[in-house]
């Protein structure tokens, strides 16, 4: 029996496909190219292949979230994880928060600010500059969105520059996309043999 | 730097955008290839390039994105009336479709395994579903980064 998880934690769970997979065996040549699939790695997680039924989409949309997560300058990549985490509370993707608010907890090296968010919700208590980058993605997330000027008024009085509000836009949009990539085509559970 | 996206377009960014975004202009041009891999694709799969257009006309009136939305209804062809969301699709035989995007743009915390087997139930195939959600996720992330750079042109002009 699997368990789907429901609260937020930062102990990644195991992803459920709702549809079936692609399987390697019957993957065209397209799809095991975009899967970067070759004799020495066939090791793909049930999420990519999920996606491999939309081959030109996953082609084109891994190398666009590691520009957006991880490219040089602008915002840390710690703020950028929050931005990601901010979505995927909005929209109840209890996948993508634990993978992010993990990220953000290493990346800082404290648990502090995803502890909170975990415990109290968007009302959580954090430092200003936080509570901007927070309330600026949340406030994006909504459809339709309710981000205005004064959402961007307050990252700017928190000391961001506009490269860093930029990123910000982005990891918070990205996450409406990978939001709705992960949390409606499968579940978030726990294995038996890695329940902890 | 001269880059003609859909997402710097709908954002009134046109001519020179500035230092910040001409920073991130490799982020600008895959975001336009997404675009066209979820409203051109060569694999269509179940849904024609006019219905992807007009799906994509509807999330964007739903996002409040109504330039945006006539842009893409240009490209709808019969499918054209979809892009109001107070259609249902029935006529054309698209309601359970249509049900789901509206959930999945609108209500995205909200929905669950029974949405996905409610679609596999209508006879839509997996990979139909994926594409249907590779659509709306794609629209999800591009309105919001129209409006987040609309906003910013705002307030660092």
């Amino acid at each position: 029996m699997t368990k789907v998880i429901t609260k937020f934690t930062r102990n990644v769970p195991h992803w459920q496909p709702r549809v079936k997979p692609v399987d390697l065996k019957e993957a065209s040549d397209e799809q095991l190219d975009a899967l970067k699939v070759t004799p020495s790695n066939t090791k793909v997680s049930e999420y990519v292949l999920t996606l491999a039924h939309d081959v030109e989409s996953l082609k084109v949309r891994s190398p666009l979230f590691n520009a957006i997560m991880y490219d040089k300058g602008g915002m840390s990549r710690a703020e950028r994880e929050l931005g990601a985490l901010a979505a995927s509370m909005v929209n109840h993707c209890i996948y993508c928060a634990a993978v992010h608010a993990a990220r953000h907890a290493q990346l800082e090296k404290s648990t502090d600010v995803t502890d909170r968010l975990f415990r109290d919700g968007a009302d959580a208590d954090l430092g200003p500059r936080d509570r901007a980058i927070f309330d600026f993605a949340v406030a994006l997330s909504r459809t339709p969105s309710q981000a205005g000027p004064a959402e961007v008024a307050a990252l700017k009085d928190a000391g961001l520059d506009e490269a860093e509000v930029l990123d910000l836009i982005l990891s918070a949009s990205l996450f409406g996309w990978a939001n709705r990539l992960m949390h409606v085509l499968g579940d978030p559970v726990r294995l038996p043999e890695t329940a902890s | 730097m001269a880059m003609e996206t859909t997402a710097l377009t709908g954002a009134g960014l046109t001519g020179a955008p500035g230092t910040a975004v001409e920073g991130r202009a490799n982020i600008f041009e895959m975001t336009q290839a997404a675009e066209e891999a979820v409203l051109r694709p060569k694999d269509c799969g179940a849904w024609s390039h006019e219905l992807r257009a007009a799906l994509a006309a509807r999330i964007a009136v739903q996002n409040d994105e109504h330039e945006l939305a006539e842009r893409y209804a240009t490209g709808a062809g019969s499918f054209a009336p979809l892009a109001e969301p107070s259609q249902d699709g029935s006529a054309e035989g698209l309601a359970a479709v249509l049900a789901f995007m509206d959930k999945v743009a609108t209500d995205t915390r909200n929905v669950a395994s029974p949405d996905i087997a409610g679609l596999q139930a209508a006879g839509i195939l997996d990979a139909d579903i994926v594409r249907l959600c590779e659509l709306n996720a794609f629209l999800a992330y591009q309105l919001r980064v129209v409006a987040g750079l609309r906003l910013m042109k705002g307030v660092f002009a």
